[in-house]
């Protein structure tokens, strides 16, 4: 009953090089997750961007990088969803994005790991959740209809 | 109570190392008496009660008889709306992950 971590495995039918440009590389990161982003992925560095989701484009992101090791693990840190545009989050504590990859039957096995959510103050928990309850999960049913 | 209210107060009631533990040994061990929660944790029973009743008061845990004994127990349905926003939070990762899958297995790319 963890509720620090979520984590998601996902086989991908390509080679892990393939993978790995599609995670580390902004603007291929961007176009699969949905944002535009500023600058290159380099670990230190960090990099701004919005939601590339019509009618979420005013709504901001900033990653920080954190550790890059070729081909094997990519990470940063977040201010983790939903992000409401009129609140300054940059005082709050971020959750660690992680994906790790490794070799796998016809493919890539993909790894992603999100931690830290003990720590993302309460109110903004609760209010994520009213944003959910709202109409936000709806919003990503469509989209994972969209996708597949 | 709104509901954004009844949630901040669940959240607010979540928001302690003490009582999320209370949670883990509850889930794990439950039904349990206030005898058996301190055992070992180096917090009073006073404390534990404290806690166990903030808990209650949002619903997360409830209070039993069984025998002489007073017991304490999870109330599953309200963990799991405390869960919701974890379960949020996947549902967006399971969505990327398919239109990375599409992404990257799109030979056009």
């Amino acid at each position: 009953m963890s509720t620090d971590r979520i984590e998601k495995r996902v086989v991908l039918r390509a080679p892990r090089s393939r993978v790995w440009r599609a995670i580390t590389d902004a603007k291929e990161f961007g176009t699969w997750f949905r944002i535009t982003l500023d600058g290159a992925f380099a670990a230190g560095s960090t990099v701004r961007g919005r939601v590339a989701i019509p009618g979420h484009e005013h709504l901001k992101v900033e990653m920080r990088v954190e550790r890059i090791e070729p081909e094997r693990y990519f990470s940063y840190r977040w201010h983790p969803y939903p992000k409401d545009p009129a609140k300054d989050y940059s005082g709050e504590p971020m959750t660690l994005v992680e994906f790790t990859l490794e070799e796998a039957e016809g493919g890539t096995a993909l790894t992603i790991v999100e931690s830290g959510f003990d720590r993302i103050p309460l109110a903004r928990r609760a209010e994520a959740f009213r944003m959910n309850t709202e109409g936000w999960g709806g919003q990503i049913k469509n989209l994972a209809a969209y996708v597949s | 109570m709104s509901r954004s209210r009844s949630a901040a107060v669940l959240f607010a009631a979540l928001g302690d190392a003490t009582r999320l533990s209370l949670l883990r040994r509850l889930s794990v061990d439950g039904p349990l008496s206030i005898t058996r929660l301190s055992e070992g944790t180096g917090v009073t029973r006073q404390a534990i009660t404290k806690h166990l009743n903030t808990l209650g008061n949002v619903g997360l845990v409830r209070h039993a008889r069984r025998g002489r004994e007073r017991v304490w127990e999870l109330e599953r349905k309200r963990l799991e709306k405390a869960r919701a926003y974890l379960d949020q939070v996947a549902a967006q990762w399971d969505a990327a992950a398919l239109r990375l899958k599409a992404f990257v297995e799109d030979p056009s790319r």
